[in-house]
């Protein structure tokens, strides 16, 4: 690929969706280096988690374009997205409830992914250390036996980090990660990410300023589907408009 | 990523490679080999000892829609896929066989009364003259037996790959799933000439020479029937034992997550549907060859249904459990349309209710409840036998220990971790138990 896209991992032009009209994603265009982490931050309702939804292929935007490691990704479906390496975190933590956390990892882990081939699947030892390994970077190697049903919800959130981490993506997205966690669970929390984004780029949308501070390497305020500002923590928090979306009238 | 290697001691046999020791799966294996050897008894040794020809042929009958049974509860109970067009799949299982079947019945020397000898005595009465283009392929044996379970295959690929990639899911697939059911019995009741209508095809009589309505040839279906159905359900056993077991319960829980870890979920699905599907022709063929006909009646909206009460009833996610509930359900409709032909539709539709309010897990959720009560009588027995013997018993206890060691390592596998699987206390008062009851003997 030729261009400047070329030296970003990801790069995302013009992007633009609009729902009945209301231009939810608004002419978006920006570019993450690798081992980058990048925050998105902005007021409820801004376009954020719609972001991250265009981009892993839950919606298909009207106009624009998002071009992974070169290669453009609209119209791809959703787990074609998943297998070029881009990894997607919900808002609400979903991890299968019913499963282990050692099941939940396993059934991460990017093998046997057809019906006959998951059929044919086997545990092996490569398999079961490569779980284990995630499990200690996602602080639950204590809670592998344990059904997922009964984490608490950080530790929730942790295990999607880990089935993440288990594909080794070179694109992380997580949205609202710290979301109900305790503040000794949100410090290894970003311990996590800063280690993460040794290997991969990370980018995090997120309501909690401290965290992000801590975090992020960039941060990106968006509103009503537009960027509003960018820079360094420090340099948006001072940035009067956007004091005065947050703040609000 | 600074990330250091789990010490081997501390990894659970849960968790070893498979090949190596795993514990729980073992057991749990071996509990649900246990049923299944019971169930295997009770179909191939008690049934045909116990039960006349006429009845005999009857629960053959019913173990049929067993097959449908089995291939709704991985398609329902585990995938989520709740088909009410199982009747399509069993019916077309049941017409490829019927076909053969009735081209074998319809040869030239048994027909020359018709106006055209050699053809199906129905399309001979509807003025068809030729044996139709489709029907021809179903003179071969081998070409029949290829089409039970490769044609209704293929329906289900492309009505399953259809809606799956469209995700349309849920409540409007066993709508869509019903539509299909209720279009290919009026397509077969309305093509009188190709389809023998309304009454199906009927007057079945060799296969392949073989005259299938003598008592033994019968019998020798039952026990055919039997095996198939006892490797269709070993079959689900090690397919839900699988990765692709707890993917489907994945799929059924979070399809979100699952398509966000990188799976195709329309393909899982479609899989998942097709399964059922060929499940639900072996059944449907076995039917004809056991009742010696088919006709719609056995493919539409009703029947379709009535095959999704039995899962219901036994327990949607026990493969095992659902033939239970098929014969439950099957035995009560025949008892009770004998002795209440006014009232037995209401009578199933009460047991249909009656069952899934008081186990919402159908009669395979019996089980755990009885389990639960077992586990506390044995703990009141432990209790008992303790008190009584004593110090007595501890002193002996201390020198039965090094065959305690023994014993648990082999036989009390099983009762120590059952008590595991359902979540129960740790296992030391099996384990007291065990000790308790090497010091009394």
């Amino acid at each position: 690929m030729i261009g400047p896209a070329s030296n970003y991992l990801l790069a995302v032009e013009g992007l633009t969706v609009s729902f009945d009209g209301f231009k939810a994603v608004d002419d978006l265009s920006f570019y993450v280096g690798r081992d980058e982490l990048r925050a998105i931050i902005g007021p409820n309702g801004a376009g954020k988690t719609t972001v991250l939804d265009l981009i892993s292929g839950r919606t298909q935007p009207s106009s624009g374009s998002i071009v992974f490691n070169g290669e453009e990704l609209r119209n791809m479906r959703e787990h074609e997205i998943v297998r070029k390496g881009i990894g997607r975190k919900f808002q609400t933590p979903s991890v299968y409830e019913s499963l282990t956390v050692f099941e939940n990892l396993e059934m991460s882990y990017p093998a046997g992914r057809t019906a006959f081939g998951a059929w044919a699947f086997k545990r092996t030892r490569a398999v079961v250390d490569k779980v284990h390994e995630v499990a200690e970077a996602v602080y639950l190697v204590d809670r592998l036996d344990d059904r997922a049903e009964l984490l608490s919800h950080g530790e929730k959130q942790w295990l999607e980090i880990g089935m993440l981490l288990i594909q080794s993506p070179a694109l992380m997205m997580l949205d609202e990660p710290v979301a109900g966690m305790s503040a000794p669970e949100r410090e290894r929390t970003a311990e996590l990410l800063k280690r993460i984004c040794q290997t991969a780029a990370v980018v995090v949308v997120e309501h909690d300023m401290e965290f992000v501070k801590r975090i992020a390497h960039r941060v990106m305020v968006m509103h009503q589907g537009k960027w509003l500002a960018e820079g360094s923590m420090e340099h948006v928090q001072n940035d009067p408009r956007v004091i005065d979306v947050y703040l609000g009238h | 990523m600074s990330v250091t290697t789990t010490a081997e001691g501390r990894i659970p046999a849960t968790q070893q490679p498979d090949g190596g020791m795993r514990f729980m799966q073992t057991v749990r294996d071996r509990r649900g080999t246990l049923l299944f050897i019971l169930t295997a008894i009770l179909l191939l040794v008690v049934f045909p000892v116990a039960m006349s020809n006429f009845r005999l042929n009857l629960v053959g009958k019913y173990l049929t829609y067993a097959f449908v049974s089995v291939g709704l509860v991985i398609c329902w109970g585990y995938g989520g896929i709740l088909s009410l067009g199982q009747g399509v799949f069993f019916g077309l299982g049941g017409y490829c066989m019927a076909m053969f079947l009735k081209l074998e019945a319809s040869d030239p020397i048994s027909t020359k009364i018709q106006s055209t000898p050699g053809i199906p005595d129905f399309m001979d009465w509807n003025q068809i003259t030729a044996l139709p283009m489709f029907w021809r392929p179903f003179k071969s044996l081998l070409f029949s037996l290829g089409a039970i379970p490769l044609l209704p295959g293929l329906v289900a690929l492309v009505v399953g790959s259809a809606m799956f990639k469209r995700r349309v899911g849920g409540v409007y697939f066993a709508i869509i799933t019903q539509a299909v059911a209720s279009i290919l019995s009026i397509l077969i009741i309305g093509q009188q000439g190709y389809t023998g209508g309304v009454n199906g095809i009927t007057d079945l009589r060799t296969l392949h020479g073989w005259d299938i309505r003598s008592d033994s040839a019968k019998r020798l279906l039952y026990y055919l029937n039997a095996v198939l159905l006892l490797g269709s359900v070993y079959l689900g056993q090690r397919m839900l034992g699988s990765k692709l077991g707890r993917l489907l319960v994945a799929l059924r829980d979070k399809e979100e997550r699952v398509r966000f870890s990188g799976y195709d979920v329309a393909n899982l699905k479609t899989f998942a549907f097709v399964f059922a599907a060929v499940m639900a022709a072996i059944g449907g063929a076995m039917f004809t060859l056991q009742v010696g006909f088919m006709s719609p009646s056995f493919v539409g909206i009703v029947p379709s249904i009535e095959m999704v009460i039995g899962v219901a009833v036994g327990g949607r996610i026990s493969l095992l459990g659902a033939i239970y509930g098929t014969l439950l359900v099957n035995f009560a409709k025949t008892y009770f349309s004998e002795r209440f032909p006014e009232l037995w539709l209401y009578l199933i539709g009460a047991l249909f209710i009656g069952v899934v309010m008081v186990f919402p897990n159908g009669l395979a959720g019996l089980r755990s409840v009885t389990g639960v009560s077992l586990r506390d009588g044995w703990r009141r027995l432990v209790r008992a036998v303790r008190g009584a013997t004593g110090a007595s018993a501890r002193a002996a206890a201390a020198q039965g220990g090094a065959g305690a060691t023994v014993e648990v390592s082999t036989g009390g596998m099983a009762m120590v971790s059952v008590g595991q699987l359902e979540g129960g206390p740790p296992d030391d008062d099996a384990a007291e138990a065990r000790r308790a009851e090497g010091g009394s003997r």
